[in-house]
């Protein structure tokens, strides 16, 4: 990682126990970011992936650690790094133009009422709600709405944009959509993004780089798949691609088992500041039977088979590199 | 059944009105000659006592009473005969002065409590104490330090409406969704900003309960405040009434009470509509 547009140093989160003392949701987590890329994080609910979300958004602060933004650590929220809520989050009594414009006018101050709503109307109509300016979010359908939680988000322009699973909420046609639509307007602006989410096939669709956290209390960035499919997908043949399976059998078998079993010995393997980069290869051959679970970053299935999907790449462990 | 449900309980409501109407005549009318007596001392007891008519009036006499002050409303005879709209223009001047004070304090204070937990627990203890206080029970203390009987009235209808504005409204701002500041947080919006653009239209519709509560009670005080303050008022003009054992003019003063409150509970339900946004 050469570019650490965004770097999480070392945070933790901790929370006082009933029992007296403390328990750690995670502990001296390290992740490092570069410019223009898309970070999705998968993991088990109650792992803290929100609590990692909200830190990078300014609306949580760390028990210890620092995150660094443009070589800036980040004190509290900024303008310069938007959130999509899940919940979408919208001004109920606002129209779709009241919601959008209220966040441009607070990033610039001194426009006047005309521009910030021409701004505002060149992200509604990016989103595909022209005409619909004028309505509520209460007369919206899920998916509207939270096409306005997006246009809000980008009419600021911020440096990093940061999503909460924000399409879980959706039925899956509208959040295929939405995927697309996500897809298209980060790849055209060169957008860095960091999305929280549960849906695997999400992930693969969406990220370059797919972070894996176990289970909390406790939990760890466990490995980075580095995503091998093309930056040039699209939904309809995406998991037509030889690597599509070995990838996503590779995520699914760390929700299943891995990130379960991880334990403490794992865990003191494990290089918190340098977490291991995966590359899963071709087609995995029967299910990781004999991969030793609880075991960091060593998807030994993956491995196995990865130097046909190398392409030639030498690595000292195929599909399997250090990130730093 | 075709017709609407809201034309079967008008038809409904009417037929109650009339069997009421009815009830009350039927029991207020004169029962005839009750006994022979000299007419030197019929004319004196009058007709309650000669044709067993009840001293309570019929619908009838009521209604002309009514009547007749619909005609004149703002006739002024003096201090002790003025007309219900003067009496009542006096009434809603106080509630709505006191109720206004109210307002211009309560919802600031309520903001302070609902946003800054220190002052929510700091101003707990003197609200929970002030708030069961009777209102009347101010009364001696503030026409002693006062000097004013109408100005006291006023204070009262304050004191008596300040309580559910405070409440509500600090309940209201407390209860204004995480994801909306979390929004305004991430916008970086400041601390007057976020309360005239989200706390405050967040909060609105149970401010609003809060002051459609506040002027029920005002307008239930001011009638009781006036009855011991004296002077002008409805209150004043019921409490005069009984003295002139006019129980006519008491019922007509009841029922425009009834009349006037529920036209300022309509306005505040009004309000409340206005503000209130649909999720």
């Amino acid at each position: 990682m050469t570019d650490k547009f965004i770097s999480i140093e070392g945070i933790a989160k901790r929370f006082p126990a009933a029992a007296g003392g403390e328990t750690a949701v995670f502990e001296d987590l390290w992740l490092a970011m570069g410019r223009g890329e898309f970070t999705c994080i998968i993991g088990h609910s109650g792992c803290g992936k929100t609590t990692v979300l909200n830190i990078l958004a300014g609306l949580d602060t760390p028990s210890a650690g620092v995150v660094i933004v443009d070589r800036q650590a980040i004190e509290g929220p900024s303008l310069d790094r938007a959130v999509i809520f899940q919940s979408h989050a919208l001004l109920p009594w606002r129209t779709v133009m009241g919601n959008v414009a209220y966040a441009v006018a607070s990033k610039w101050r001194r426009w006047s009422k005309h521009k910030v709503e021409e701004h505002a109307q060149k992200f509604i109509d990016l989103v595909g709600l022209t005409g619909a300016e004028r309505k509520r979010p209460a007369e919206l359908s899920g998916g509207m709405k939270q096409r306005v939680g997006i246009a809000r988000a980008l009419a600021i322009e911020p440096k990093i944009l940061l999503m909460d699973e924000p399409f879980s909420a959706l039925d899956a046609l509208t959040r295929g959509t939405l995927q697309d639509e996500v897809r298209r307007i980060c790849l055209t602006t060169g957008q860095t993004v960091f999305m929280i989410t549960h849906d695997v096939d999400e992930a693969i669709y969406l990220a370059d780089r797919i972070v894996l956290m176990t289970n909390g209390p406790q939990a760890v960035l466990a490995e980075i798949v580095e995503n091998p499919l093309p930056q040039d997908r699209h939904r309809h043949d995406v998991h037509r691609h030889p690597l599509y399976y070995a990838v996503r059998n590779h995520i699914v078998d760390f929700l299943v088992t891995r990130s379960r079993s991880y334990d403490d010995a794992a865990k003191n393997e494990l290089d918190r500041r340098r977490v291991p980069v995966v590359r899963p290869g071709a087609i995995e051959p029967v299910i990781a039977a004999e991969t030793r679970v609880g075991a960091p970053a060593r998807p030994g299935a993956a491995r196995a088979s990865a130097a046909a999907a190398d392409e030639g790449r030498p690595h000292d462990s195929p599909g399997q590199a250090w990130a730093g | 059944m075709s017709i609407s449900l809201g034309w079967r309980a008008a038809v409904l409501s009417v037929a109650l009105f009339v069997a009421f109407l009815l009830a009350w005549h039927l029991a207020t009318r004169g029962a005839g000659p009750v006994e022979q007596m000299d007419p030197e001392y019929a004319k004196l007891m009058g007709l309650t006592a000669t044709q067993g008519k009840s001293a309570m009036p019929g619908p009838f006499d009521v209604g002309a009473k009514l009547w007749e002050h619909v005609k004149r409303p703002f006739y002024d005879n003096g201090p002790n005969d003025k007309g219900v709209g003067i009496q009542l223009a006096y009434s809603i001047a106080r509630v709505a002065i006191g109720y206004l004070l109210a307002v211009a304090v309560a919802v600031p204070i309520g903001f302070l409590i609902g946003m800054s937990p220190l002052m929510s627990r700091a101003l707990d203890p003197f609200i929970q104490v002030l708030k069961p206080i009777s209102p009347l029970a101010w009364m001696p203390l503030a026409l002693y330090t006062i000097k004013d009987s109408h100005l006291s009235s006023i204070f009262v209808i304050f004191i008596c409406s300040v309580w559910p504005m405070l409440i509500n409204t600090a309940f209201g701002v407390v209860g204004v969704r995480r994801e909306w500041i979390n929004v305004a947080q991430t916008l970086e919006v400041g601390v007057t900003r976020r309360i005239f653009t989200i706390l405050l239209p967040a909060a609105a519709p149970t401010i609003l309960t809060g002051m459609r509560i506040s002027i029920g009670i005002a307008w239930l005080v001011i009638v009781a405040a006036e009855m011991l303050v004296g002077g002008t008022g409805i209150g004043y003009f019921v409490w005069n009434e009984w003295n002139n054992l006019s129980i006519t003019n008491v019922i007509t003063a009841i029922l425009v009470i009834g009349l006037v409150g529920m036209m300022l509970d309509q306005i505040l339900a009004r309000l409340t509509r206005l503000v209130t946004f649909p999720e």
